[in-house]
């Protein structure tokens, strides 16, 4: 855009008043936990103790730095699978089932190059990854551009085939022997190891230059232009002469690349594909992008904070005595706070933004039309 | 005949189609479809009556996720409080009809929280409905973990027709289906027909049409539009909360994380299929679920002849690849169902688009 | 003896005054209605009349005045409410349900129940049709409304204000998408309504039809009544100075044509609907540089599809489009564009704007990716900035900077910015589809000599627009569009004869039997006997 908005702390009032009214909700049931849970007694510091123990383990040691980067980077990458979806138009729930095809061909990748040196192995992995993820986002989109199926159902039933087709081929198929479950032979080389004692590693890279990457590309080329009429407006878009259909497809293969590289990553770091990956990256990564507003910067802070939580929850569940699901809660709530952005305002008595619908108000309206051009 | 059965392609199929007439008509899966298809139904329910109206409701899983584990924990309290024998109608105890009304009290309050953002925040409504799932996940996974549960409430049992019913030859199938199964699976049947009927006959229907089509038409002619679409939406709660009820009171006797495991994304699919009428969508639900119930059914009894070899050697060298899938054929067929529809299935009118009275110049 | 008062007006509208923010839509206007009686309120857009209709019924609360029936004050709380006292609207763009049937329309919100829960559709059915042959027509209540003719819709919305006996009916820009056939038997069927006691509010911009119809007129200039008359006492000379305050001229300027060489060469061409009906049946016609040619007709007889097949935005299937001398049939929309095609599109919101991006990347959103606006892949905002400056100068585009939304633009103000897109290149052909739509008469007079003028810079002008005022005014030669079919290109002004195109509009030109509720033509092909005059040459 031209113009840059008139004020990035303007934009960033709501979001973060909603988190912390997310906390708030979240206390109540942080205390109603402590009475239903094996305490069985009303503690209203509770919340203060666990979220302490959720900033000790994020902020409290350069090790725990490190973990929140750690934890950050593939949902940055998932937040902006998709973030820059709905700047098309698109909403790519998908997320999880590209970053488990990523995640399973940069598996098989390296375990094909376990031998190989470093220097090849692990970009030949990620970009294993990266193709992968590609083709599990072009086919929604296809199916959106093509028949007019919507992506939000299509995604949906494709993470579930994604997950059965994988664990199937990883039962019998690829299942290294020797292990007590079910899981891919290691990835040797391709691994991506802790660099200097911390858990971090090469991945945090890609995921810092993907967010300049996308601003880059969003903002600054005719590409970006494009995906972002197409989003906004598409019968005027093919009007002017573009094609919202290519644009589509591009969007939502770019997408599914930057879910499969965050799956890839996450697998390097593990070193191996077991039968059942469970990972909540595709999933946070819709909370991400819609708490960073669709916008890379937002969703590199956005994808920081979530980060920071994963990272300390396991530190606050030993400490506080509090599942860690209950960032799952948080997560929920924020998202409901963002969305009722008008009640937040009334609360905190802010003036009403200013015309111009947001990206978040669009994708409703392709629900049940066929795409032209 | 079996000079047919032995061309190589054509005959598998052939040899394909013999055997789901004679399992489904023989084979007694009739109430297992129909048991499958129930929650599916119930979802798609919940989705006609939000939509017609026009409000997009994506959150269905959600709604059926938390209403399920709302059901299994009343039920669960009410068990060890007051624990009772079971009653030879169906089965039911105090606790089990406290889940019932629990979960759709459940229900009905998430669809609440929908409406409003939906009908008076105006937020966007895929959003709105992708948020619900998300809460509803983590709020049903972060209970679960805290509150273990060691016990169970059981189940609502099935009805069980006299015998001479379902051995009549040809349709004691039908009789079958609808009427070995328990309460909600029956009521749902019930419940199609009549949404159906008042969609289409009553004022209530030509007015719910009518707001979801053209809103300001509506409004022009006196209609509380506004008023209109909670009450719908708040309705449609119920049949998510029967679907959930039906999943932890019904099908199983607990609750897993996740366990709707997209049901609700089937049911829209379900709907979509039908054309946004009822009955369309319980055709829908039956054909989507049904491929599940053959796997079943072939696990149960083989078919015979080559299919039948072939198909063992398959489970033989590739036993999880085999059951998964059976297991996500429901996922496959909504795919291409969708893929093949839209378009030729029109959603109403303002379906998505928020309303908002304008007092014009 | 006393003599005996005459009965009130059925309807008074006395000192209402309704603000907005920023603008006071009406400012104590005071109207009048008999029983019996057709009044027409006439004014520019804009001037409030709509709104004051609203306030009639219900839509909208006044906020000084008052309004009376047979002489009794009322409030009037919302459109069930101003139903109830008789009151019935029939909405410029129709408030019809395009699935539903006529019956379902007209039950809508009436509902003649058989019991408390069920419609009673036999019942329903007895009294549309009978209420049908009361005022003249034989409608099917149960055809779905989106089968039926513009005309027809029109009656079956007369028909919901009949079924709850509305005593004053309001009809706000009856004809507006009515042809000059369909108009004479509206007008029949309204007399006959004023006949039986029945008052007619008439809202309308058209100087000639309110001077037919209405038994008195009333002017409304932004906000305020300027003056009521009776038609034998007033001419539209007169009527237009009222309405908009100055002396008006009511046709641009368009000088001789000077016709060159052809850039548009349609033969034959067959252009399919999404439905796979066949729209465009075989259409052949030339636009050359340097004149106007206008497509006359009915909307929904083909010209949406035309348009999109020269546009390049639909397949056609079959026959040919040529530019210039080349074939494009087969190019898509940049092709096209690049090749020296310009489209103002008929929507402006849906179709030409991105509301939501700033004027400057409206103004670039054709040629965003060619220098000097891009250089390879990465745009050059210095330069689109530049450029978005001088064109919001040279167009007259009010807007407070380049950047802000063009959603934030008024009606006019956003075609210019389309007009400034299409107009700053030089083209081969430009497709101008329904320009003036909605606008103003200041902003209408702008696109009118800008189009003129690019007519003069040697481009081909191919306009379509269902005003058929617009297209006499501005074509140098005229096409009438009947069924996908041009049935009759013509001479513009001031040879065109205008009861002569409305009649091809109409029917075709062919001799038509009894109409059917279908058919977009009228009924057997007698001659008016009203005669719908504009100024003499």
């Amino acid at each position: 855009m031209i113009s840059r908005p008139r004020s990035y702390v303007g934009r960033l009032v709501v979001p973060a008043l909603s988190i912390l009214l997310a906390l708030l909700v979240a206390s109540l049931l942080i205390i109603a936990s402590g009475l239903i849970g094996p305490e069985k007694k009303i503690n209203l510091l509770l919340p203060l103790i666990a979220y302490r123990s959720l900033l000790a383990g994020s902020f409290g040691s350069l090790k725990g730095v490190a973990n929140m980067i750690v934890a950050a980077t593939p949902l940055m990458l998932t937040g902006l699978a998709v973030g820059v979806g709905l700047k098309a138009g698109l909403f790519n729930i998908g997320a999880t089932g590209q970053v488990l095809m990523g995640g399973f061909t940069a598996a098989l990748v390296g375990v094909r190059m376990a031998d190989a040196s470093p220097a090849i192995a692990i970009p030949a992995a990620l970009l294993g990854g990266i193709a992968a993820g590609a083709v599990a986002g072009f086919i929604p989109g296809f199916l959106k551009a093509y028949t007019g199926a919507h992506e939000v159902v299509t995604t949906i039933m494709l993470n579930a085939l994604s997950q059965l087709a994988i664990s199937g081929l990883v039962n019998d198929v690829f299942r290294a022997p020797g292990f007590s479950f079910a899981r891919t032979a290691p990835v040797g080389n391709a691994a991506l190891t802790g660099i200097g004692g911390t858990n971090l590693h090469l991945g945090v890279l890609f995921a810092v230059v993907c967010i300049p990457l996308s601003y880059w590309l969003l903002w600054r080329t005719t590409v970006g232009f494009e995906i972002r009429a197409v989003g906004a407006n598409p019968t005027a878009a093919l009007y002017a002469g573009m094609k919202p259909r290519r644009m589509m497809i591009l969007t939502m293969s770019l997408c599914g690349a930057f879910a499969g590289l965050a799956g890839a990553i996450e697998i390097q770091r593990l070193g191996y594909y077991p039968a059942v990956f469970g990972t909540s990256i595709g999933f946070d990564g819709i909370t991400v992008a819609l708490l960073g507003q669709a916008n890379p910067i937002g969703i590199m802070l956005s994808g920081l904070l979530l980060g920071a939580m994963r990272a300390g929850a396991p530190l606050m569940q030993i400490q506080a005595r509090v599942p860690v699901e209950i960032i799952d809660v948080i997560q929920g709530v924020i998202l409901i706070f963002l969305a009722a952005e008008i009640v937040v305002r009334r609360i905190f008595r802010l003036r009403a933004p200013s015309a111009g619908a947001g990206e978040l108000q669009t994708i409703t309206r392709t629900y049940g039309e066929k795409v032209t051009g | 005949m079996d000079a047919l059965l032995n061309i190589p392609v054509l005959g598998f199929i052939l040899q394909f189609l013999v055997y789901l007439v004679d399992v489904i008509v023989n084979g007694h899966i009739a109430p297992i479809i129909l048991g499958l298809a129930t929650p599916i139904a119930l979802g798609a329910l919940c989705g006609v009556m939000n939509e017609r109206s026009g409000v997009v409701n994506i959150g269905i899983e959600g709604m059926m996720l938390f209403s399920a584990y709302v059901a299994f924990m009343t039920a669960l309290f009410v068990h060890q409080a007051i624990p009772a024998d079971r009653s030879t109608f169906f089965g039911v105890t105090p606790a089990l009809i406290s889940g019932i009304i629990a979960a759709i009290i459940a229900g009905v309050l998430i669809s609440l929280l929908h409406a409003w953002l939906s009908i008076s925040v105006r937020a966007d409504q895929i959003i709105s409905g992708t948020i619900i799932n998300i809460t509803a996940l983590g709020l049903t996974s972060y209970l679960n973990r805290l509150i273990k549960p060691f016990d169970s409430a059981g189940t609502f049992q099935s009805f069980r027709p006299p015998a001479e019913l379902i051995n009549l030859p040809g349709v004691g199938w039908l009789f079958e289906m609808f009427l070995s199964v328990g309460p909600i699976a029956m009521l749902t049947i019930i419940l199609v027909v009549v949404v159906q009927i008042l969609l289409f006959r009553s004022r209530w229907g030509l007015r719910t049409r009518a707001v979801g089509e053209h809103p300001k038409a509506a409004d022009t002619v006196g209609i509380n539009v506004i008023g209109l679409r909670y009450r719908n939406v708040l309705l449609g709660g119920v049949f998510a909360g029967l679907a959930g009820a039906y999943l932890t009171l019904e099908a199983t006797g607990s609750f897993q994380n996740n366990m709707t495991a997209g049901r609700g994304f089937i049911a829209l699919a379900a709907m979509i299929f039908g054309r946004w009428t009822p009955l369309g969508a319980f055709g829908g639900a039956l054909l989507f679920m049904g491929s599940q119930a053959l796997g079943v059914a072939i696990r149960l009894a083989p078919p015979a002849g080559d299919l039948g070899t072939f198909l063992a050697g398959i489970q033989q060298s590739y036993p999880s690849i085999y059951n998964n899938f059976f297991t996500g054929l429901p996922y496959l067929l909504t795919i291409i169902v969708l893929a093949g529809v839209v378009g030729r299935s029109v959603p109403p009118a303002a379906d998505g688009r928020p309303y908002e009275k304008e007092s014009s110049t | 003896m006393s003599v005996a008062q005459p009965p009130p007006p059925l309807l008074q509208m006395s000192g209402i005054t309704k603000r907005y923010p920023g603008v006071i839509a009406n400012n104590k206007i005071s109207l009048d209605v008999k029983a019996g009686e057709i009044h027409a309120l006439l004014g520019e857009n804009g001037a409030g009349k709509t709104t004051l209709m609203n306030i009639l019924f219900g839509l909208a609360r006044p906020d000084e005045g008052e309004i009376l029936l047979d002489g009794k004050p009322v409030q009037i709380a919302d459109p069930a409410d101003a139903i109830s006292r008789g009151i019935g609207m029939v909405h410029q763009h129709f408030m019809l349900i395009p699935v539903l049937t006529v019956a379902e329309n007209i039950l809508l919100g009436a509902e003649t129940m058989a019991n408390a829960v069920f419609l009673d559709r036999r019942e329903a059915r007895r009294r549309i049709i009978e209420l049908g042959k009361r005022f003249g027509f034989e409608i099917d209540p149960d055809a779905k409304v989106e089968t039926l003719s513009v005309g027809w819709q029109q009656r079956v919305e007369i028909l919901k204000a009949l079924y709850r006996q509305a005593r004053i009916l309001v009809l706000d820009e009856p004809t507006a998408v009515l042809t000059p056939q369909e108009t004479v038997e509206v007008f029949a069927v309204l007399r006959r309504l004023a006949a039986e006691g029945h008052s007619i509010i008439f809202i309308s911009h058209k100087l000639y039809e309110v001077l037919e119809i209405a038994d008195r007129i009333t002017v409304i200039r932004r906000g305020e009544v300027v003056g009521t008359r009776q038609p034998t006492e007033t001419n539209e000379d007169d009527l237009a100075a009222l309405m908009v305050g100055r002396e008006v001229l009511l046709a641009v300027e368009r000088g001789t044509s000077h016709p060159a060489e052809p850039v548009l060469t349609v033969e034959n061409l067959k252009v399919k609907s999404d439905r796979g009906q066949e729209e465009v049946r075989g259409v052949s016609f030339t636009v050359r540089a340097g004149e106007i040619l206008g497509i006359a007709g009915v909307a929904g007889n083909g010209q949406d599809e035309l348009v999109e097949a020269i546009t390049g935005l639909r397949r056609s299937s079959g026959g040919t489009v040529q530019l210039a001398g080349q074939d494009i049939t087969s190019w898509d929309v940049r092709k096209r564009r690049e090749h020296g095609l310009g489209y103002v599109p008929g929507d402006r919101q849906k179709y030409g704007l991105v509301l939501g991006f700033p004027i400057s990347d409206n103004l670039v959103l054709t040629q965003y990716y060619h220098r000097p606006f891009a250089r390879g892949v990465q745009r050059a905002d210095a330069a689109i900035e530049k450029w978005a400056q001088d064109k919001i100068k040279e167009f007259d585009i009010r807007t407070p900077s380049w950047s802000v939304p063009a959603g934030t633009l008024s009606g006019g103000n956003q075609q210019k910015v389309i007009m400034a897109r299409e107009l700053s290149r030089e083209l081969k052909l430009l497709v101008l589809d329904q320009p003036t739509r909605g606008l103003d008469v200041g902003s209408i007079e702008f696109i009118h000599k800008q189009a003129v003028h690019k007519r003069d810079g040697n481009t081909g002008i191919l306009l379509v627009s269902a005003e058929l005022d617009e297209i006499l005014e501005l074509s140098d030669r005229i096409a009438v569009m009947y069924r996908g079919e041009i049935v009759a290109l013509l001479e513009g002004r001031p040879k065109a004869n205008k009861e002569e195109i409305g009649l091809l509009m109409a029917t075709g030109g062919r001799a038509h039997t009894e109409g059917s509720p279908n058919d977009t033509s009228g009924p057997s092909g007698a001659t008016p006997d009203t005669s719908i005059r504009r100024e003499t040459a």
